[in-house]
């Protein structure tokens, strides 16, 4: 449970000198008339009321356990996920790929959680929300940015590599060897920021769960222990969600007469995955 | 071994019937009549518009894609250049129609061959563009299973003293394995030189004669 008694409470006052921060940002910002004033308050107000808003929703649900509930908020946090991920692809995805997108991360998502929550974590009872939300989230939040990261780089390389690909298969190679090289380097790339954050870890940055326990008065060993246990957790989800997406994505770039659909003369519509430019 | 049947690409192409017998054929024609498109209906990487092509009396379209592309093969009109070395490249071919890797004697044999005096250990992508497009040619060759060559302009980025003793070369071992070279060029003293058979395109070609908007 947590130390209530150690930590200093903030004042209204407190956080309003917080404000302080971004208001100085605003400034700077409108002296060198860089344009972005207006997405700056948007989006600190934007943090302020989702924050209070889940800082209520969580009051509740902690006072009232209940499996449903946390079942409930792990899938609406999953869906705000495969949302964002969607969003944030540059290109406008066609309703093949999202449910690729979607697929993969709701599997790779949940088998992950089940392992973390029952086997590591052995919570009791198994739905305990003082854990399960914020450590789910924390690896929802992490795979999203990894499997955009491999939507992203499964695109670009299809269509900045179209010559390899048609040239593979043009000698017999089947899609999937064909797409091989391309395979492994988005997932090279979608990984890379959760190694290199393993990597800096303790050294370069102290990350924030931990930083959280400490304030809140838990032992750092122990805010060690949860540390290492959740980056392992979120380094296999990531990878894990990745690996399946592109194993499902690469096959909607080639028709069933294992046709690569981007260099296709005639392109009929319903053949194209993506529109690009 | 191909027949053509009324092959149709809209805005492009239409052919009544054409019969692709002879060992080595060369396709002629203006940039923009269909040359390309037509190695590449042969390879099977686009389908028409309507009409069939047959390859020894079969449909393409009833032979397994991947199983027809270990058979017929083809090179590109820019050379395709994979990750590795000359060696990785020239038994990549191998790799993806399921074959053993060639022995180093016979790889430094197809270098000779093709002019090309690299070591096979040199990075296949610090080689020039003339060079990377007889890497390609020494690559289908080793193909054993390969038994048509479809060619897109294999002499390209090279001089007119490379091109007859590499294009020569490989039509030679071509003749010697009874397989098939099928091969656009634009280049007068290939064709007069080597091919049994001439196409050309302009005949074909929707394009050309102002039938763009031409349906079937």
């Amino acid at each position: 449970m947590m130390n209530e008694g150690s930590m200093i409470d903030f004042s209204f006052w407190q956080i309003a000198f917080a404000y302080v921060f971004i208001l100085i940002v605003f400034l700077i910002v409108r002296i060198k008339k860089i344009p972005r004033e207006k997405l700056i308050i948007m989006s600190a107000l934007r943090m302020t009321l989702q924050l209070i808003l889940v800082g209520y929703i969580l009051v509740y649900v902690l006072d009232n356990p209940h499996p449903l509930i946390t079942v409930g908020i792990i899938l609406i946090m999953l869906s705000f996920a495969i949302f964002n991920v969607y969003q944030r692809t540059n290109p406008v995805i066609k309703m093949s790929l999202k449910k690729m997108i979607a697929l993969a991360m709701f599997i790779g998502i949940s088998v992950n959680l089940i392992y973390f929550m029952f086997v590591v974590l052995q919570l009791d009872p198994w739905y305990e929300p003082q854990y399960f939300i914020p450590i789910g989230g924390m690896i929802i939040g992490k795979t999203m940015t990894g499997v955009s990261l491999g939507v992203n780089n499964l695109l670009k390389g299809m269509k900045d590599q179209k010559e390899k690909v048609e040239g593979a298969l043009m000698l017999g190679a089947s899609p999937r060897v064909a797409s091989k090289e391309i395979i492994n380097h988005a997932f090279d790339e979608a990984i890379l920021p959760t190694i290199n954050s393993m990597v800096g870890m303790g050294i370069v940055f102290l990350p924030g769960m931990m930083t959280g326990q400490i304030i809140a008065g838990q032992s750092p060993t122990m805010a060690v222990k949860y540390q290492i246990a959740v980056m392992l957790g979120v380094a296999g989800t990531v990878s894990i969600t990745v690996l399946i997406f592109l194993h499902l994505a690469y096959k909607i770039f080639f028709n069933e007469r294992e046709q690569f659909i981007l260099t296709k003369r005639d392109i009929a519509k319903k053949d194209l995955p993506v529109e690009y430019d | 071994m191909f027949q053509i049947e009324k092959l149709f690409v809209k805005n492009v192409l239409k052919i009544k019937a054409l019969k692709l017998h002879s060992s080595i054929i060369s396709i002629e024609g203006q940039s923009g009549s269909g040359k390309s498109t037509l190695l590449r209906l042969l390879n099977h990487l686009d389908n028409p518009t309507s009409g069939n092509i047959y390859y020894k009396n079969q449909k393409l379209t009833d032979i397994e894609p991947m199983e027809l592309r270990k058979k017929i093969v083809m090179v590109p009109q820019s050379p395709v250049v994979f990750d590795g070395t000359i060696r990785d490249n020239l038994n990549i071919g191998l790799e993806f129609s399921g074959e053993e890797p060639a022995s180093d004697n016979q790889l430094k044999d197809m270098l000779q061959t093709l002019w090309l005096d690299k070591i096979l250990e040199t990075s296949a992508s610090d080689l020039s563009g003339g060079e990377q497009q007889r890497m390609a040619l020494g690559r289908v060759l080793l193909m054993e299973k390969a038994k048509v060559f479809l060619l897109d302009e294999p002499s390209s980025d090279l001089d007119d003293h490379t091109t007859d003793h590499v294009i020569g070369e490989f039509i030679n071992r071509a003749r010697e394995q009874e397989k098939q070279v099928i091969m656009v060029t634009h280049d007068k003293s290939v064709t007069d030189k080597f091919a049994d058979q001439k196409i050309n395109m302009d005949e074909y070609s929707l394009h050309l004669r102002n039938e763009a908007r031409y349906d079937e």
